[in-house]
């Protein structure tokens, strides 16, 4: 590189003397209106700079500090651009493009694996990838201790027969709160905000439901319940168009006909919402016959073998 | 010559001006030459910075997206660390006692009431908050636009294709990052993202119970999923993004950059500035306009009022529900996805698995293997240097096209509810003409671009067979049907595409 008498460190700028050579200013842009107008950018990021903090020991005001850091911000942006476009040297500069991968006289990566050494011995190389093996099955010992063993869980909910149908402070439901027309979110007694025992509650009127023969019983007057949550991707099925009796999910619109035991009519999900088994009680309040007869939410593998 | 003042600089010819002209006397340092020199003397580190400072990159404004993508990461940072003193990563209840009266008294996690604090009690966290948020979108966006300027240029092909890796793997990180981000303030609608995330997990067959326990610590919604999100957000992903930005941009340097075609810029040369000073003053100058910019809009236009959402509860939902923006295309394939759940010899095949899990990691495979998916059907594995035009590789430019067709359509279709109500149709109807649109599109793009951009293509060989005629000159024919020599033709050069047909 160096044309001077070789050093042992020559550096960017290696002079051991404290001079450098002169260099010339030729090829810099002259250009006072563009040195003007940075520097009057850089002014006025130092004005908004200030600014945004006497914003802030006044109490803070989020638009107010936006604008200010954005004048902030910009002004150094600009500055710094208008700099680089009107008062460097600016005319192109050819490299010339080097090829890429190592000469083979000069550099043979094979070489330096020195790999001969290593490929001869081939039952050792067998060896030790078995023996990285048997470390990656090691490995799985801490990812299994990350969750629990997925069991029942997805089959079951804390639905019970006997407990009371309650709302999320749990407090009994009782029939008379809803009226024809209405539902609620209810939830097994003692498990108020359940994530899977999430119901609706839905009162549609005696005499209307159309449930399969064996399931007419589990709605007492016109009182249905079905699992609250999504058989397509689990959300909470949080609307209802009382005037057309169905259930429709927000996440993504699958709709469920709420008379004739929540089948999907529109929508991705395939599954019925599940239907929980419930009678009516003397004092008014309703209870559980039993959890779900099917799993609850969206589908899995072996959804329908029963767990 | 441009070209000579930089070699002589670089020979550093003793005793010379760098214009050739008189020698002149010795002079003291610069402050910026002194501290050079003080660092020299310790580390030696001049005799690479010297290669590193006068390192020509191109100049194109398309070879800046990817820069706002860095400068983006730079602000996430920044701000990110300053949201971590005030977050806390725990799902348990706490009661929300503070200015923000309507949720006053009312039961939150520990998560969402230290967003709350941050958001109304925390001086300029809002600000902080906002500016994190509004990046996160940007970063994505200007990762989206960089992977489009890199594919339909071609700027993929070997020797690229490794980068090409090494940056599809940076967006699924980016995306990563952004959603775990999302779902930290424990709020109504990021809980509603995680439970069908925690869906399309365990829809995947066989393992897909198993894997679902072992992301979120058990059965949806765990106590354990917010500190695990959290770990990952902050720690374990902007890790590895900053271990593939650093690849990224060493691959960027090694392999130099690639340009466009014309002027003097050939197969084996590079054109441009060098890095130091005229390359770095746009890069600083482009990082504080990106944040300049990002700070008004983050300042001005609200996003992600978690207030206005409430605390994730799992019986709760909120209506209407999206994502942001890079996630739309995922929930919008969900919402597509057909009412099918066959199952088969007992095993069955969940209705979200399809649209939620297969489809998504077809795209990606496709996108990650897109270089060596080329190569193969063209046959061409040379080294390229120079850029295409979109419209030299119909196929590619047709792909790309048919691509973008399906993000667009699956985007559309995660709002189908909000287009619904906005066209006042009915959102079954919506759903089945983005199902029909989302096959039609695709496959109407693909013809109409394939076909437009072959036509581009002859009329760009006929061009250049004319420029680049045998015999050193090149002549083209005028208007009124006289001869004219094209000035500046290489001449002699061998014709790309034959004689015009």
């Amino acid at each position: 590189m160096s044309e001077e008498p070789p050093r042992r460190n020559p550096g960017l700028l290696g002079r051991p003397a404290a001079l450098v050579p002169a260099r010339s200013d030729a090829g810099i842009p002259e250009n006072p209106a563009a040195e003007r107008l940075a520097g009057l950018a850089f002014v006025a990021a130092l004005l908004a700079g200030i600014g945004l903090l006497v914003v802030y020991v006044l109490g803070g005001q989020t638009q107010i500090e936006a604008v200010l850091l954005t004048a902030c911000l910009g002004g150094i942006g600009f500055g710094i651009i208008v700099w680089a476009q009107a008062l460097l040297p600016n005319a192109p500069v050819t490299e010339v493009r080097h090829p890429l991968g190592s000469e083979e006289s000069a550099a043979d990566p094979g070489d330096a694996l020195a790999a001969p050494a290593i490929t001869r011995r081939t039952m050792l190389v067998r060896l030790m990838l078995g023996a990285f093996a048997g470390l990656a099955a090691a490995l799985a010992v801490p990812v299994f201790s990350l969750g629990p063993a997925p069991g029942r869980e997805l089959f079951v909910t804390p639905w019970r027969k006997g407990l009371r149908l309650v709302d999320e402070t749990n407090i009994p439901v009782l029939g008379a709160q809803i009226p024809v027309g209405g539902l609620l979110t209810v939830f097994p007694e003692g498990y108020p905000g359940s994530a899977d025992g999430q119901t609706l509650l839905i009162n549609v009127g005696p005499g209307r439901l159309q449930l399969a023969p064996d399931r007419a019983s589990w709605a007492p007057n016109g009182f249905v319940a079905y699992s609250k949550v999504c058989t397509h991707a689990g959300c909470p099925v949080g609307l209802y168009r009382a005037t057309l009796e169905s259930l429709i999910c927000p996440c993504h619109q699958s709709t469920f006909d709420v008379l004739r035991g929540a089948v999907p009519t529109g929508g991705p999900a395939v599954r019925p919402l599940p239907q929980l088994p419930i009678t009516l009680q003397p004092d008014g309040t309703f209870a559980a016959l039993g959890d779900f007869p099917e799993p609850v939410g969206p589908s899995f593998w072996n959804v329908h073998s029963g767990g | 010559m441009c070209t000579a003042v930089a070699d002589e600089r670089a020979s550093g010819a003793p005793g010379r001006a760098i214009d050739g002209g008189p020698v002149q006397e010795p002079r003291r340092p610069t402050e910026l030459e002194r501290i050079a020199i003080w660092f020299d003397r310790r580390t030696g580190f001049g005799r690479y910075a010297g290669t590193v400072l006068r390192k020509v990159f191109p100049d194109h404004w398309t070879f800046l997206l990817g820069e706002v993508a860095l400068f983006c990461f730079v602000i996430l940072l920044a701000t990110g660390v300053f949201m971590t003193f005030f977050y806390t990563p725990d799902s348990r209840p706490t009661t929300y006692h503070g200015p923000y009266a309507p949720l006053d008294g009312t039961q939150v996690s520990a998560a969402f009431g230290s967003v709350m604090r941050l958001s109304f009690e925390v001086r300029a966290g809002l600000l902080m908050r906002q500016i994190h948020h509004w990046t996160a979108l940007v970063f994505l966006g200007s990762i989206a636009v960089h992977l489009a300027r890199v594919f339909f240029t071609g700027a993929f092909r070997r020797p690229r294709d490794i980068n090409w890796v090494v940056g599809v793997g940076l967006l699924l990180l980016a995306l990563a990052e952004g959603f775990t981000g999302y779902s930290l303030p424990d709020d109504l609608l990021s809980g509603t993202g995680l439970r069908i995330a925690y869906s399309a997990a365990i829809s995947i067959p066989f393992i897909g119970p198993w894997l679902a326990s072992l992301i979120f610590g058990g059965e949806f919604p765990t106590l354990d999923l917010i500190s695990r999100l959290f770990v990952f957000h902050v720690m374990l992903f902007p890790g590895l993004l900053i271990a593939g930005i650093g690849t990224h941009l060493l691959f960027v340097f090694v392999q130099s950059h690639t340009q466009y075609k014309g002027g003097t810029r050939r197969e084996d040369n590079v054109v441009g500035q060098p890095f130091w000073p005229g390359q770095v003053f746009r890069s600083v100058g482009l990082l504080f306009m990106t944040a300049a910019v990002i700070s008004l809009i983050a300042g001005l236009i609200q996003i992600n009022p978690i207030w206005l959402y409430g605390p994730f509860i799992p019986y709760a939902v909120s209506s209407p529900a999206q994502p942001d923006w890079y996630v739309g295309w995922l929930e919008g394939a969900l919402r597509l996805g057909l009412p099918i759940e066959p199952t088969i010899l007992g095993v069955t095949i969940p209705a979200p698995f399809i649209p939620g899990v297969v489809i998504p990691t077809i795209l990606i495979t496709g996108l990650l293997l897109w270089p060596f998916i080329e190569a193969r059907l063209t046959h061409d594995r040379a080294e390229h240097h120079l850029l295409d035009w979109p419209w030299e590789s119909p196929v590619r430019v047709a792909t790309g096209a048919a691509a973008i067709s399906l993000f667009l359509v699956f985007t559309l279709a995660g709002g189908n509810d909000v287009i619904g109500v906005f066209l006042n149709v009915p959102v079954e109807s919506l759903t089945m003409v983005f199902r029909v649109l989302l096959v039609v599109l695709a496959v109407g793009t693909w013809v109409a671009i394939y076909w437009l951009a072959s036509a581009r293509r002859r009329r760009g060989e006929v061009e250049r067979a004319v420029e680049t005629a045998p015999g050193g000159i090149a002549l083209r024919r005028t208007p009124d049907g006289g001869f004219q020599e094209v000035e500046g033709s290489p001449g002699g050069q061998p014709t790309q595409g034959g004689p015009p047909a």
